[in-house]
């Protein structure tokens, strides 16, 4: 069953003030979320990642194109029943304790006070704030709030959860914590739907990624599948190479760099790599490695989004 | 429903954590001096001047918080971020709306008793103890509570379009208009110009009729309030914040965030 659907969709703002016109945040967007998967929306800074996540919650409405979440159309605000959302940096209101934030928050999804009481514990538990459970969250840092916030987007034991940059603003121990929460989001076989630029993140918890840029969805697909595209490349890395045997080998590798006495080459095609050894055994270099080289989210991403920075630099 | 109780409870508490209710202290220490400072300095009126300015002073307090609260319900909620935590929730817009007005209009209804019970208290030092017709004051505070439910109403209204600031203008300007009304129209009927007395017309019938609400110097001199002017006036009070609150929802559907 599809979790979120998302067919074409398009955001435009308008920009200016007295002559506007429209800016496109976001690009025909065509999305299928499975159930019980871990999605991820990935790109840089104005993607259109936390557009997509407004848009789904209708705090904007889109130019064109629908989106469904659990089969319900957007405009049916009973669908929120079943849905937890964590803006991008949350605001809540600071004069609430997170006990109170959670009850709140309950309460909007008319839960009674024997099951708020049970679920505040135990979400309060979960994500480590039951020690301040008393303290206003104006005497929040940014970490404390993230994580009151992540506990009012569970408070209704949603099945697709929404989250906007969950990891923004953690230190290296309260990202460690959210991840293990997604994780264990997964293992309750929810679908958890959530946006960064944290591509270490996306690769440690993500079953599928789509990648944005400039509101244009620029790939999407599983991570296996993406990151074994890339592992053609091979790395092979030789001490001390003299420099005929370098000029022999530069017609069989896509790259050459050197870092002191080392150098190191990359060879895409398989029969270059038998060549490239040959060469190497033969001459008096020293062999450090041989390795394939698996491409990483984070290559994938550059490969997607970088032709087009270089497009903007050079409209620029 | 429950929503709708929930989001006014939490503007209320926001009311009371925020100290809107300090405002009680000063009012309270005008009352005790204008009850051991009047009996000395005017004999004769004393209960007629203490009336009228306990009267205007609850009127006063409850406008400041009515229209400085009421003018940031929505738009402090856009500004500061948090109506998204809300609209993400099964919260339908008109309901958050209906809320943010009920729960100001508790915090003002809970100012307004606990103001008019110490001005009772004010009285009944000066007086050495109350009578019935005392009571009949209470109509003037009931005004009052329509007045400011009105002013919260033009106060929500425009919060839904424009920033805190400009909305408190905007609100000032529409009570300090409302309140002379009357006024402008039967200055139009007088100028001899039609275009002018048309004008004034349309303020008129358009922008909410303040003066109307106020009878403060009527009870202050015992003159007694006729039953059919209450019920034109409640009648009068909740068409308008009907309008208002319909104008603002529609407005408030459309916006975005």
């Amino acid at each position: 069953m599809l979790a979120i659907e998302i067919n074409g969709l398009t955001k435009d703002y308008s920009v200016g003030f007295w002559n506007t016109r429209p800016k496109r945040a976001l690009d025909s967007l065509n999305l299928r979320v499975e159930s019980g998967e871990v999605f991820g929306l990935l790109g840089p800074n104005g993607a259109g990642k936390t557009t997509t996540l407004k848009t789904l919650f209708r705090l904007v409405f889109p130019t064109s194109g629908t989106a469904r979440i659990l089969g319900k159309e957007l405009n049916d605000t009973s669908m929120h029943q079943r849905v937890g959302y964590l803006p991008e940096n949350p605001y809540f209101y600071e004069h609430l304790t997170p006990e109170e934030l959670l009850n709140y928050t309950g309460r909007l999804f008319g839960l009674g006070y024997e099951a708020l009481r049970v679920r505040c514990r135990q979400l309060l538990e979960r994500v480590g704030l039951t020690e301040v459970r008393n303290v206003p969250l104006r005497r929040f840092s940014k970490g404390m709030v993230q994580r009151a916030g992540i506990a009012q987007a569970l408070i209704n034991d949603p099945d697709v959860v929404f989250l906007d940059e969950p990891m923004t603003g953690l230190d290296p121990i309260g990202r460690r914590e959210v991840r293990d929460l997604i994780l264990q989001l997964r293992e309750e076989k929810k679908t958890v739907f959530f946006s960064t630029h944290i591509l270490s993140d996306a690769e440690t918890l993500c079953d599928r990624v789509a990648i944005l840029n400039r509101g244009q969805l620029q790939g999407c697909g599983e991570l296996r599948q993406i990151l074994s595209l890339g592992a053609s490349i091979t790395e092979l890395i030789l001490e001390t190479p003299p420099e005929a045997m370098l000029d022999e080998l530069r017609p069989l590798v896509v790259s050459m760099v050197r870092t002191g006495d080392r150098v190191r080459l990359e060879i895409r095609e398989e029969a270059n790599i038998e060549k490239a050894m040959a060469i190497a055994l033969r001459g008096k270099a020293k062999l450090v490695s041989l390795n394939p080289v698996k491409m990483s989210l984070e290559d994938y991403f550059m490969a997607k989004v970088s032709p087009t920075k270089s497009a903007v630099t050079s409209d620029l | 429903m429950g929503r709708i109780v929930t989001i006014a409870l939490g503007a209320f508490k926001e009311s009371v954590r925020e100290r809107v209710l300090y405002n009680l202290v000063v009012f309270a220490l005008l009352m005790i001096g204008a009850a051991i400072l009047l009996g000395s300095i005017s004999v004769g009126v004393e209960q007629i001047i203490l009336v009228n300015l306990g009267l205007a002073a609850i009127s006063v307090f409850g406008l400041l918080i009515a229209i400085f609260i009421g003018t940031g319900l929505v738009s402090k909620e856009i500004d500061r971020r948090t109506i998204y935590n809300i609209l993400s929730k099964p919260v339908a817009r008109s309901e958050f709306i209906l809320g943010k007005y009920a729960g100001l209009l508790l915090t003002l209804f809970v100012n307004t008793a606990i103001m008019t019970a110490g001005f009772y208290v004010a009285l009944a030092i000066q007086k050495r103890g109350l009578a019935l017709p005392d009571f009949s004051l209470l109509i003037a505070v009931y005004f009052i509570l329509l007045q400011l439910a009105i002013v919260v109403g033009v106060a929500i209204f425009f919060s839904c379009i424009s920033t805190s600031i400009l909305s408190a203008v905007f609100t000032f300007c529409i009570f300090v208009i409302g309140n002379f009304s009357s006024d402008i129209r039967a200055f139009g009927q007088d100028s001899g110009s039609p275009l002018l007395e048309k004008m004034t017309a349309v303020l008129y019938y358009l922008l909410p009729n303040f003066g109307d609400f106020n009878v403060i110097n009527q009870v202050a001199h015992g003159v007694r309030i006729p039953r059919v002017f209450i019920t034109a006036n409640t009648c009068y009070a909740l068409l308008y914040i009907a309008v208002l609150l319909s104008g603002a929802v529609l407005i408030f559907e459309e916006r975005e965030f």
